[in-house]
């Protein structure tokens, strides 16, 4: 099924904590249904997983779990989520994915029962396909092994699963290095599309199969976060990563194509352009995942989110008690702030100002603010491949910036604004899709392998 | 303008085949080998290394000198005088087991081989046991090691006990990167260098060779 119009059609309502098509899932939880919840994701200190630390292992999960849910219940947040993603020995064991989901899932069933708490759990294998180059993404042990822990994890009651696939990133890692718009522009708008349908097909089948747990979604932040963190690092043009990141919207939503029903992957930056095409909630992270990385974009990156994360955040002590612990609370302050402004009918208030607080101040704060979001998702429904929507979503996104530098709201250096002018030029430059797989063929035939994506 | 001024243009700019063009060009007219590479190509090099390290130009710009700087290498390479064409050390890279990130050690990977060492890049999830027959099959003079995950920082350590237990710690550097590493990680491990960026990588690995 593509998505030919937006599924939230007035940009008043694209807000956050509301989504035309909510799910429900977990211990009696409704994600967008008006409220906000924290998500929070949480992972071990620096210790090697192999058999003889495996019950260490367990324990770090035990005592996080305990941790942050004792916070959740004292802050009396109206419902949460924990996100346990897999680390890749985890992974390519699945039996050991399947252990900790299964520890979590007991934690929050005694919550629940206890205390009352709604809650869900989200499992996130990794994709560990793309071990091997080129990546071997449809057979082999690695695929195996991720199918398996799907399989796995959602038995052991995983509530949500989700993935960021790779499927394209062996193209668009070289691509971004070199600034080939060519190449990045195949990698996001032919190879991963195809990877993430055929992926999504599977992940969606698999979830139908047991009843119970529900497709997610995906994330491109093997692309665009990559591009995003890149550019933070002055390794990369800003504007190059803000145009990648509307961009990759087109293979990230083509797992809603697949059966994704949200609540997107928190990492997943490009959420509200989903959201707005989909109406399916999301989940995203900002200023209170500085845990785990620093961004130019804290507070746009709230604007219409469903779920609230904190990316990840390690099992280390601070002063006020253990990090995860920590990170819960910060999350639930500001899911308080969200769902007080929005029950007093103040919430597109509080979402402008969340957007006008960072859009003028970075590329890839402009790119994400409501308004540009929903140029970009109509840009996206109005072209017809996969490969014609990234290119529209990448004209879109220039424009934005280009009409933010124009009237001087966003001061760009002459070095981006060369990039800019290059990087508009190079997509009114692209050839037809056929042409350029036939040039991608030749000129990267050593970095993928055709049969991944479903050619001889 | 002659075709060594255009010819460090061109690195400079990164065009690859005007660059290997120009140098056939110099050897063509007469030009000595040595004096192309040491007064036109390095010092191309040296600049677009300068305007990347005060923030003139980005990490594409860098990577496109490199490729043309190869390019033209390849073509004088066979002129120079024996030891001349030395190459300025080999390296073996690899992110060690369990992880999967390889932006960072593709980066450095790119800067070294820019900066004229010979690279062997062994992937991402790499044993030490993998590393170890590198060091026996390649005998690198250095062995750099990246992580992005703390949860695969203990294979760095790993990774080096098992060198040390093959008995060829002794016959490389090790140099170590990556997010999560730090500079008292790398001595609490036993590394001998440790650089938070590829430039950094890149003078360690410099600075190992001459203390080889």
């Amino acid at each position: 099924m593509q998505y030919r119009a937006l599924a939230i059609p007035d940009p008043r309502q694209l807000i956050y904590g509301r989504s035309p098509r909510p799910v429900r899932c977990g211990f009696d939880l409704e994600i967008g249904g008006g409220l906000v919840f924290p998500e929070v994701n949480f992972t071990l200190p620096a210790i090697e997983i192999r058999p003889d630390t495996w019950s260490e292992v367990i324990a770090q999960y035990h005592e996080m779990a305990g941790n942050i849910l004792r916070r959740a219940v004292a802050l009396q947040v109206p419902g949460i989520v924990l996100e346990f993603e897999l680390l890749p020995p985890m992974t390519a064991n699945p039996a050991w994915g399947a252990d900790i989901t299964r520890l979590l899932h007991q934690h929050l069933a005694e919550a629940h029962e206890r205390h009352g708490l709604r809650s869900a759990l989200r499992v996130t294998p990794t994709d560990i396909r793309d071990q091997v180059r080129p990546p071997v993404l449809r057979e082999g042990a690695p695929w195996e092994n991720l199918a398996r822990s799907f399989e796995l994890c959602i038995e052991a009651g995983a509530d949500i699963v989700s993935i960021e696939s790779v499927g394209g990133k062996e193209l668009h890692d070289p691509g971004l290095m070199y600034a080939d718009l060519r190449q990045i522009v195949f990698a996001l708008g032919v190879l991963a599309p195809r990877d993430t349908a055929w992926l999504w097909d599977r992940i969606s089948q698999m979830c139908a199969a047991e009843g119970r747990a529900i497709p997610g979604g995906d994330s491109a932040c093997g692309f665009a976060n990559t591009a995003m963190q890149l550019a933070h690092q002055k390794m990369l043009p800003e504007v190059l990563a803000a145009v990648v990141r509307a961009m990759s919207a087109v293979r990230s939503l083509v797992a809603f194509e697949h059966g994704a029903v949200g609540p997107s992957k928190d990492c997943a930056y490009e959420g509200p352009v989903i959201k707005a095409i989909t109406g399916c909630p999301i989940s995203m992270e900002g200023k209170s995942a500085t845990c785990a990385h620093f961004s130019p974009i804290g507070n746009v990156a709230a604007c219409v989110c469903d779920l609230w994360s904190n990316e990840s955040v390690q099992n280390v002590r601070l002063l006020s008690g253990s990090a995860p612990e920590a990170y819960t609370e910060l999350l639930a302050y500001d899911c308080r702030l969200m769902n007080t402004a929005a029950s007093q009918g103040q919430a597109v208030l509080l979402r402008d100002w969340l957007s006008q607080s960072d859009e003028d101040l970075s590329p890839q704060a402009a790119v994400l603010s409501p308004a540009a979001t929903y140029r970009i998702a109509e840009a996206i429904v109005n072209a017809d491949t996969q490969y014609q929507r990234t290119i529209a979503a990448g004209k879109s996104a220039v424009c934005e910036l280009r009409d933010r530098a124009g009237s001087g709201r966003l001061k760009l250096s002459a070095k981006e604004k060369q990039w800019l002018d290059r990087i508009e030029a190079e997509l009114a430059a692209l050839p037809g899709e056929d042409d350029l797989r036939v040039e991608m063929l030749d000129r990267c035939a050593d970095l993928f392998a055709p049969g991944s994506y479903g050619w001889e | 303008m002659d075709q060594t001024d255009e010819l460090y243009d061109a690195i400079l700019s990164g065009n690859a085949s005007t660059a290997a063009t120009l140098a056939q060009e110099a050897i063509d007219q007469g030009a000595d080998a040595g004096e192309i590479v040491a007064r036109r190509m390095i010092p191309a090099m040296d600049e677009v290394g300068r305007r990347f390290e005060c923030g003139d130009c980005y990490v594409p710009e860098l990577l496109l000198a490199g490729r043309a700087m190869k390019a033209a290498l390849k073509v004088v390479r066979p002129l120079l005088a024996s030891g001349a064409a030395e190459k300025a050390g080999s390296v073996i890279i690899g992110t060690v087991q369990g992880d999967l990130h390889d932006i960072g050690k593709n980066l450095v990977t790119a800067v070294l081989e820019g900066a004229g060492f010979q690279v062997h890049d062994l992937g991402v999830d790499v044993p030490a046991s993998r590393f170890v027959e590198a060091v026996k099959e390649k005998a690198p003079d250095i062995v750099a090691l990246s992580a992005l995950l703390t949860v695969t920082l203990p294979a760095m350590k790993s990774t080096l006990e098992a060198l040390e237990r093959a008995q060829v710690r002794d016959r490389v550097k090790v140099m170590v990167g990556g997010a999560p590493v730090t500079r008292q990680y790398a001595e609490q491990i036993g590394a001998d260098a440790y650089s938070d960026n590829a430039f950094g990588a890149v003078k360690l690995a410099r600075t190992l060779m001459g203390n080889l």
